[in-house]
């Protein structure tokens, strides 16, 4: 066997058996959902638990309004989670005092000179936990219905005009470019797919490329490295580390990607119930970060009703998938992943091999998380807005293309960016091998010294 | 004929020259010692002749021809910082490293199972590394030296960690592997085992040889005409014999056993000394002092050190 092929091969085996690797092959699919499901579950445990609310009114004199007299009455509706108690001729000052002892968790003050108020005004809330965002646009939304149509009745408008006034308008987004097919939108599960893609693209190059890193310190640290590169040359040592490690994020992510596929198959056949009649209802597009908050703050729907549902937003998903070039994507994820991971790989090979122990690596570390993190942080700009300049140009850029563009890749990408992104990643993982391998061949030999970035420099240009 | 030679090698890092035209010729079948002082160049030269690091200026030959990147699989190295992959079991790792020598599965496994044989460690055969002790870690790392059977071994410091028993066990090996055709270049601190090993040596101070030869040559240029001496009798009547001829440098009375160390003139042999004395005394003991190597190294070093202060560009 060709030596090189022998340090792959190695690195591979060791890994492949280890128990963190097949605990996390299982598991890896279960926390990727959890972290997805997790936040957006949260929000709806936080929100279930119901906050009362005290409604104060006072007449345009300044002085609190009995039942009997109060506009507002019952204006805002009650949800599963918040309740709305008017108070019967109670002054503000009155209510508030109660602060430790009172059952409400907030004060709502409304002024009936609310009614005649222009095009702005200001209503105060006094909370006890801050409001939420559900609850905040929940009250306004209510109020500013109500003095909508109160001001329209104030103009002899009638009662049925005003309801047949409201339209609720759903943005149907077709791709132009399939005119005149018009398909239905797959924006939200093309989102989806592009944070997940460039997310994991995230995880794989910090988690192996660490591995890399940890990988050359064992050796130098163990010393075994001097009995290795007499035998092969320190460049087939680092290569063959760093592809034996990108071999296993390789198979852990087929391994993924086969038991997600079979999960959710499973899923769909266990929990969901068998699709009637074709769906024509359109799946209302929703933002994806909101999306989970606006169906946290919906009221608890039957359970059937809620199986129904979630059996239609499956199916949704599944037939906007259909529109998604799957293999591009996947082809994507690979060369991105790949690509990335050699390139920061190397550099973390480069890490490994210059310093003696594991807290000698921070220094080092912190140049090359920095694009990493911003990459992150551009991608998820990008998946919400695919096509904006701040996308396509860090999915240029090599050091952030990797995770960006597979934000981006679901959506069309231009070709002519796909191949230079591409072409630009591939260089530049050349050349960061290059450097890193000029580090690693001096650095593994070096012992006892502290490294600076100076000695560094040296060790690339000797 | 030699089995390797390094010609004029110099290396230089960048701020000090860690070999200044050093030469080394191994002849075929010897035991090689390189010697010198903690810095002097020792393991940057071994690490030259194993092409881990390339020298600046100097060439080297193998087998009589220019040095060939894949001769290191004709080398066997066992570096000073001894290491081994501790989460390994030990054949697995073993195999890995036959294998990275250019050895065949098979060959390697048959071969191993040899020298696991006769060193009786087939027990630790899927023990990790790390639950081996430091002793045995540095067994398991000399078969996996020379499993493949190199034309050339080369040990850094073998003896260093090694206990008495460990440590012969080595000698014997490495005598063996001389007898079995191998060359062996080996550097230590340690003169016994250049006395008891070594067929020639280099000796590196910083970075040049400052001596290098035949080890029994060398002890022979080293003399001076040393002899100690012990008879039953008058040591003054001997000393007056001796005397003009010869300078007294130590003496001493052990029982009725006397002593005299005595450095002879240089044409006094031993033959004519004891014509001298034994009229007047009755010779138990004759020895002619030969240095050690230890005493050689030194003697050499320390001339080298008053010489030049320190070696930098």
């Amino acid at each position: 066997m060709n030596k090189i092929s022998l340090i792959i091969w190695r690195e591979y085996l060791t890994r492949i058996r280890k128990k963190s690797f097949i605990i996390m092959t299982i598991l890896g699919p279960v926390l990727f959902a959890a972290l997805i499901v997790l936040p957006g579950w949260f929000a709806q445990v936080e929100d279930r638990e119901v906050q009362e609310i005290a409604v104060v009114e006072y007449d345009a004199t300044n002085q609190p309004v009995p039942d009997s007299l109060q506009f507002f009455r019952n204006v805002i509706p009650d949800k599963s989670n918040i309740k709305f108690t008017y108070l019967n001729n109670t002054s503000l000052p009155v209510i508030l005092k109660t602060y430790e002892a009172s059952q409400y968790d907030g004060v709502l003050f409304l002024p009936q000179t609310l009614i005649s108020a222009g095009s702005q005004a200001t209503v105060e809330f006094y909370y006890r936990k801050t409001p939420s965002m559900g609850m905040e646009e929940h009250i306004s939304k209510s109020l500013e219905k109500f003095l909508f149509s109160n001001k329209l009745i104030a103009k002899n408008v009638s009662t049925d005009v005003i309801q047949s006034l409201e339209t609720r308008i759903n943005l149907n987004r077709i791709n132009w470019k399939n005119w005149p097919n018009k398909q239905e939108d797959a924006t939200d599960v093309k989102r989806g797919l592009g944070y997940v893609g460039g997310f994991l693209v995230y995880i794989f190059i910090f988690m192996f490329g660490a591995q890399v890193m940890r990988g050359v310190l064992e050796e130098k640290t163990s010393r075994i490295v001097e009995v290795i590169v007499s035998s092969v040359s320190p460049f087939q040592l680092m290569m063959g580390k760093i592809i034996g490690i990108g071999l296993i994020g390789l198979t852990q992510f087929v391994a993924w990607l086969i038991l997600t596929f079979g999960i959710a198959t499973v899923a769909q056949e266990v929990f969901l119930p068998k699709p009637a009649a074709p769906v024509t209802h359109q799946v209302a597009p929703s933002d994806f970060m909101s999306g989970t908050q606006v169906s946290a703050a919906e009221p608890m729907s039957n359970p059937a009703a809620n199986k129904e549902q979630a059996a239609e937003l499956f199916n949704g998903i599944k037939r906007q998938f259909g529109q998604i070039n799957i293999v591009l994507v996947i082809a994507a994820f690979l060369f991105y992943f790949l690509g990335g991971y050699i390139l920061y790989g190397s550099l973390f090979a480069a890490i490994g091999a210059a310093v003696d122990n594991e807290t000698d690596t921070q220094q080092f570390m912190f140049p090359i998380t920095i694009p990493l993190i911003l990459g992150l942080f551009v991608m998820i700009n990008s998946f919400i807005n695919p096509s904006g300049k701040l996308a396509i140009w860090f999915s240029l850029i090599p050091l952030t293309s990797p995770i960006v563009m597979m934000a981006r890749i679901p959506f069309d990408v231009p070709l002519t960016q796909l191949l230079a992104s591409a072409a630009l990643l591939i260089l530049t993982f050349l050349g960061t091998t290059w450097l890193a391998a000029k580090i690693y061949r001096t650095g593994i030999l070096m012992y006892g010294k502290k490294v600076s970035y100076r000695e560094l420099w040296k060790w690339i240009k000797y | 004929m030699y089995l390797f030679t390094a010609s004029n090698i110099v290396k230089r890092y960048t701020n000090h020259l860690a070999l200044d035209r050093v030469t080394m010729n191994v002849p075929e079948g010897t035991i090689y010692g390189l010697l010198g002082p903690n810095g002097a160049g020792k393991t940057t030269l071994l690490r030259i002749i194993n092409q881990i690091t390339a020298p600046d200026e100097g060439e080297l030959f193998f087998t009589g021809r220019r040095f060939k990147p894949r001769d290191v699989t004709s080398i066997g190295y066992l570096p000073e910082e001894r290491g081994l992959y501790k989460k390994m079991k030990v054949g697995e790792q073993a195999l890995y490293l036959a294998q990275l020598k250019g050895m065949s599965k098979s060959e390697a496994m048959s071969k191993l199972r040899y020298w696991f044989t006769k060193f009786e460690i087939q027990a630790w055969w899927d023990k990790k590394v790390e639950e081996l002790s430091k002793g045995m870690q540095q067994k398991v790392q000399f078969v996996t030296t020379i499993l493949h059977q190199p034309k050339l071994l080369i040990f850094d410091e073998p003896f260093s960690g090694f206990d008495p028993i460990n440590s012969n066990l080595l000698k014997n090996e490495i005598l063996e592997l001389r007898k079995n055709g191998s060359t062996i270049i080996f550097s230590t601190h340690d003169m016994g085992s250049v006395e008891e090993l070594c067929d020639n040596i280099t000796l590196i101070n910083k970075s040049r040889t400052i001596l290098e030869g035949a080890v029994h040559d060398i002890k022979m240029s080293y003399k001076s005409n040393m002899f100690e001496i012990g008879f039953h009798g008058d040591p003054e009547a001997v000393l007056n014999k001796l005397n003009g001829n010869c300078q007294v440098v130590d003496q001493h009375v052990e029982r009725t056993n006397h002593f005299v160390k005595i450095k002879a003139e240089k044409n006094l042999s031993g033959n004519d000394m004891l014509n001298l004395i034994l009229p007047v005394a009755s010779v138990t003991s004759f020895n002619e002092i030969i240095p050690t190597m230890n005493e050689i190294f030194i003697r050499v070093v320390e001339a080298q050190n008053q010489q030049i202060p320190v070696n930098h560009e």
